[in-house]
């Protein structure tokens, strides 16, 4: 292990060589552990480091930017307008702009999970101590990838993980300044920066996470994660509710505890949404998931919870107000997230709950988790029978107002995906609820129709109002997040996964701003399960793929096995469990091919961008997190697909597949260069339906080291699914069948002609030893 | 603001260079027909929107009897044209397809060239802005939006209109489309 800042200082030292008088050496940091491996290239890399590495993906895949806005307001000379050619007062290019808000996007994504980590280490540490041992996964040698892969050195206490932290601070600041006016002006540059904080945002994710696994007796793996449930109806509403929202499971901690100490679970039920509420179930199953982040409202509204505790990331930051229509004290727990209220830390339990019990104080601020499970589960114990008036609001009262729509249509200009709401309530206002009840799922929750009405109508209400009682039918399983993948599960699939024979790794990651509702991410997984893809999820599209459910009412989690194999699907967790993800991709290369992990990011990254099939979809890809943790997958060289609204980050990465020239790779075998055909076509692609997503996840996931076989599996995907959702052959089939042996024994003949007609030839596609990197050359012919 | 400027999303405003608004049907028929290499740019909501063909994509197979026209359609669509007995349609990803329309050395679906003119009809709003947003800043291409609602960053943009005035001026456009066949 390292340690930082070793200083010496003599007053007066006498040596051969002569008498030193106020001599001091100070050395940044002494290396002391057992690990054999020998130091990799690039330890802690600065910002710059990795830019070659870089630079080579960006060649490949170029942005295509599509700038949501065509100027800058970011210094005092502006605005200044970048349309087309203009530059800035700066000198900035439109280009360079819409790459300098990329980089800002990630930095403020890396940010938040990196402050999530400083946060939930420093309680961890003094709670339970710097020694506190890593233990994150069962059978598991390889306990941090990202940590081992970009600092450098392998953590053996929670301590340990302090310096993987003070890292990442330290070059999110570097990443922050290089967008200050009139620093850097290369949109390829700004790109590699973005690249950068997606990495460190990987880092920073997985202290978070493997700091609570090792301490607060998390899932250690599929083996230890039984089910929860999710819903409105998992709600036991009879009892005292409370409901947390957010991504930091410390307060709700500290409320199990205090529902535990207190024999206190049969009388109060306590829920939560969004990450909060997976690692609420991580850490204690009884714990229920509400829903994803885009419910909110819906569930303030619906009356259910009698308290609502809020830590940070994805909160509606109205949410004061909204608890407050229906008496619902609000507990804010996270300086990052204060929401006006007073800060009542350091005062007494009894006196808080005395002011939220008598509503003269309608939230507070308590930043200590110990004090937040007391206050909270007395306040709501207290509360609860005074809100009967609430709990079960009537239909009559949730719909009040319909009469007075004006029919301005603003509500529809308004909403993300132009759902008809004027027509919805101006069939409720005629005692027809089915349109409002048919717009429930598939509304994202923001509440901007509401916000836009003139006669600011509740329009949500309104839909909760239609749709309450298949609401409150809703109750699905859900597997409780596993974290990381044992290095054994690794052992395990590697070559198949390496070899293309287990077709590929599909990720379910991410928010809730879908286009059609949370059904189509079921869909997504549905799909590659039966196709026996790996699946995993995270976060609310974790939530979401619970909710559909067969004939015999059985949904994905209850059909298919919680295990890291073909026709596997594993919930891995809240936002912060995405690193075990590419963490996964890592320990194959690693743990599988026995290539060295210490600071040897290039490698690794080489290895995961030829070899693993992994591809990330963020079908309702929202925040800024988002976007840095899919950075992260970029520079390790795995491809994104997000849904129609993510095309709003502003660009694209997309390879040119009729130019052979971008798609040649070196044969590490003989140092020959070699066309390897467009695997994969894109780096970071915005779909515009999900039919699109499916083919197109199946064409991705197709590598130019897949065995013969494993083409021929991929392969059979992608012609299936195309013919299934496109009605014919893919039109680009040619560049992915390098020989006759690649096509499915049962196509071979159909797609030989296929082929013909489009001057296919075979062998034109080379099979090498694919690598990007010039010193992975191993013999030069 | 015009009526006619109404935004299909509040939130989606333009920039300094906002779209002309076709001041006729025919005007907007006239430009189409007058475009060299054209490109009728067929998006996901085709079959949501109803015109007098049937929807979108009827009225698309019908304006492809004019062989100057060269039709793609983007998401999964292609499929729904297969459907109809059409062959001849194009597939390409919308985002791929901005790609390609922002490259000087793309050869087309035909291995003629570029186009020189790219008319977008029946997208979910905020894509169709976003992709004529990349093509206003980064091209010269003429872009055309034959949605029903003001699209500030196409060249030129039919504007807002009640659905049947939307409906008429389509078939208008289509017809003289067909007409020139």
């Amino acid at each position: 292990m390292s340690k930082k800042d070793l200083n010496i200082k003599f007053d007066e030292l006498s040596s051969a060589l002569g008498t030193f008088k106020g001599l001091q050496i100070s050395i940044g940091k002494i290396i002391d552990e057992e690990w054999e491996e020998p130091m990799g290239p690039t330890p802690f890399p600065s910002v710059g480091t990795l830019r070659d590495w870089d630079r080579k993906l960006l060649e490949r895949y170029k942005p295509y930017y599509m700038p949501i806005c065509d100027l800058c307001c970011l210094c005092t000379f502006g605005k200044c307008d970048l349309t087309g050619d203009k530059k800035g007062a700066c000198g900035l290019t439109q280009a360079a702009q819409q790459s300098r808000v990329v980089l800002i996007s990630c930095c403020i994504g890396a940010s938040t999970h990196c402050a999530h980590a400083r946060h939930m280490l420093d309680h961890l540490l003094e709670e339970y101590g710097r020694d506190t041992e890593l233990d994150v996964a069962l059978n598991t040698n390889v306990e941090a990838p990202h940590i081992r892969l970009v600092c450098g050195y392998k953590p053996k206490t929670i301590g340990d993980l302090e310096e993987a932290l003070d890292y990442v601070e330290t070059q999110i600041v570097q990443l922050v300044a290089s967008a200050h006016t009139g620093q850097e002006g290369d949109a390829i540059d700004f790109e590699s920066k973005a690249f950068h904080a997606g990495m460190l945002d990987h880092v920073a994710m997985e202290v978070a996470d493997i700091s609570q696994i090792s301490t607060v007796g998390m899932p250690k793996g599929s083996s230890e994660a039984g089910m929860t449930t999710m819903g409105f109806g998992a709600i036991d509403t009879s009892k005292t509710v409370i409901m947390c929202i957010g991504h930091n499971v410390l307060p709700s901690v500290d409320i199990i505890d205090y529902l535990m100490e207190h024999d206190l679970f049969e009388k109060v039920e306590i829920g939560g949404l969004c990450c909060t509420a997976l690692d609420n179930s991580r850490y204690d199953n009884r714990a229920k998931i509400m829903g994803p982040i885009s419910w909110q409202i819906r569930y303030v509204r619906s009356g259910i919870p009698d308290v609502v505790v809020i830590d940070e990331q994805c909160l509606r930051t109205d949410i004061v107000d909204e608890a407050a229509k229906i008496g619902a004290p609000v507990i804010a727990t996270s300086e990052k997230s204060m929401m006006g209220l007073p800060d009542r830390t350091h005062d007494d339990a009894d006196e808080i709950v005395a002011d939220l019990v008598s509503g003269r104080q309608k939230g507070v601020l308590i930043i200590e988790p110990r004090k937040v499970g007391e206050v909270v589960v007395k306040t709501a114990l207290a509360v609860s029978p005074k809100r009967t008036e609430y709990k079960n609001p009537s239909i009559k009262s949730l719909l009040e107002g319909l009469d007075r729509c004006r029919g301005c249509a603003e509500c529809i200009a308004a909403c993300p995906n132009n759902l008809p709401v004027m027509e919805a309530v101006k069939a409720a206002e005629n005692g027809d609820l089915k349109q409002l009840e048919r717009l429930q799922p598939l509304c994202v929750g923001c509440g901007r129709c509401e916000s836009a009405c003139p006669e600011h109508l509740p329009l949500l209400s309104y839909m909760y109002a239609a749709s309450s009682e298949s609401c409150k039918g809703e109750c699905y399983n859900v597997r409780v997040g596993s974290g990381a993948i044992t290095d054994v599960e690794i052992r395990e699939v590697g070559k198949g996964i390496v070899f293309g024979e287990i077709p590929g790794i599909v990720a379910l990651v991410g928010c809730a701003n879908y286009p059609n509702g949370g059904s189509e991410v079921a869909m997504i997984a549905e799909e590659f399960l039966k196709r026996r893809f790996i699946v995993l999820a995270t976060g609310c599209s974790a939530m979401d793929l619970a909710s559909l459910v067969d004939e015999e009412g059985q949904n994905l989690y209850d059909r298919y096995p919680a295990v890291f194999d073909a026709g596997g699907l594993l919930n891995i967790g809240s936002c912060v469990s995405n690193a075990h993800i590419t963490g996964a991709t890592i320990k194959i290369a690693n743990i599988f091919a026995k290539r060295p992990l210490r600071g040897n990011y290039e490698e690794i990254a080489d290895y995961v961008y030829n070899r693993v099939g992994a591809v990330g979809i963020s079908w309702g890809a929202m925040s800024q997190k988002a976007s840095s943790i899919a950075s992260g997958c970029w520079r390790l060289g795995i491809p994104v697909i997000v849904g129609p609204h993510g095309s709003k980050y502003r660009r694209n990465l997309l390879g040119a597949k009729d130019k052979d020239e971008d798609w040649v790779t070196i044969d590490a075998r003989t140092g020959q260069d070699m066309y390897v055909g467009p695997t994969p076509e894109h780096l970071f692609y915005s779909a515009e339906t999900v039919e699109e997503a499916i083919v197109m996840t199946a064409k991705l996931s197709m590598r130019p080291n897949d065995t013969t076989k494993g083409r021929a599996v991929k392969l059979s995907h992608y012609i299936d699914l195309s013919k299934k959702y496109y009605g014919g052959l893919p039109d680009d089939l040619e560049l992915f069948v390098r020989r006759e042996a690649d096509l499915p024994f049962t196509m071979k003949a159909e797609m030989l002609e296929h082929l013909k007609a489009k001057g296919w030839v075979e062998d034109k596609i080379g099979m090498p030893d694919p690598t990007l990197v010039d010193r992975m050359v191993r013999r030069r012919e | 603001m015009s009526a006619k400027m109404k935004r299909g999303q509040t939130g989606m405003v333009g920039g300094p260079l906002q779209a002309n608004i076709f001041p006729t049907v025919d005007v907007a028929a006239n430009l189409i027909k007058k475009a060299k290499r054209p490109l009728f740019v067929v998006g996901s909501k085709a079959t949501e929107q109803k015109t007098k063909d049937g929807d979108i994509i009827d009225s698309a197979i019908r304006a492809m009897k004019n062989k100057k026209l060269t039709v793609v359609a983007t998401g999964h669509l292609v499929g729904e044209f297969r459907k109809r007995g059409v062959e001849d349609a194009n597939s390409m990803p919308l985002i791929v397809l901005g790609k390609y329309l922002s490259d000087s050395e793309w050869k087309g679906f035909d291995g003629e060239g570029q186009y020189d003119t790219a008319v977008f009809v029946g997208y979910p709003y905020y894509m169709e802005w976003l992709v004529e947003s990349g093509l206003k800043n980064f091209t010269k291409l003429r872009t055309i939006s034959l949605d029903r609602t003001f699209q500030p960053n196409a060249q030129w943009s039919l504007g807002w209109m009640p659905e049947p005035d939307w409906i008429e001026a389509l078939d208008k456009i289509v017809s003289s489309l067909e007409e020139e066949a």
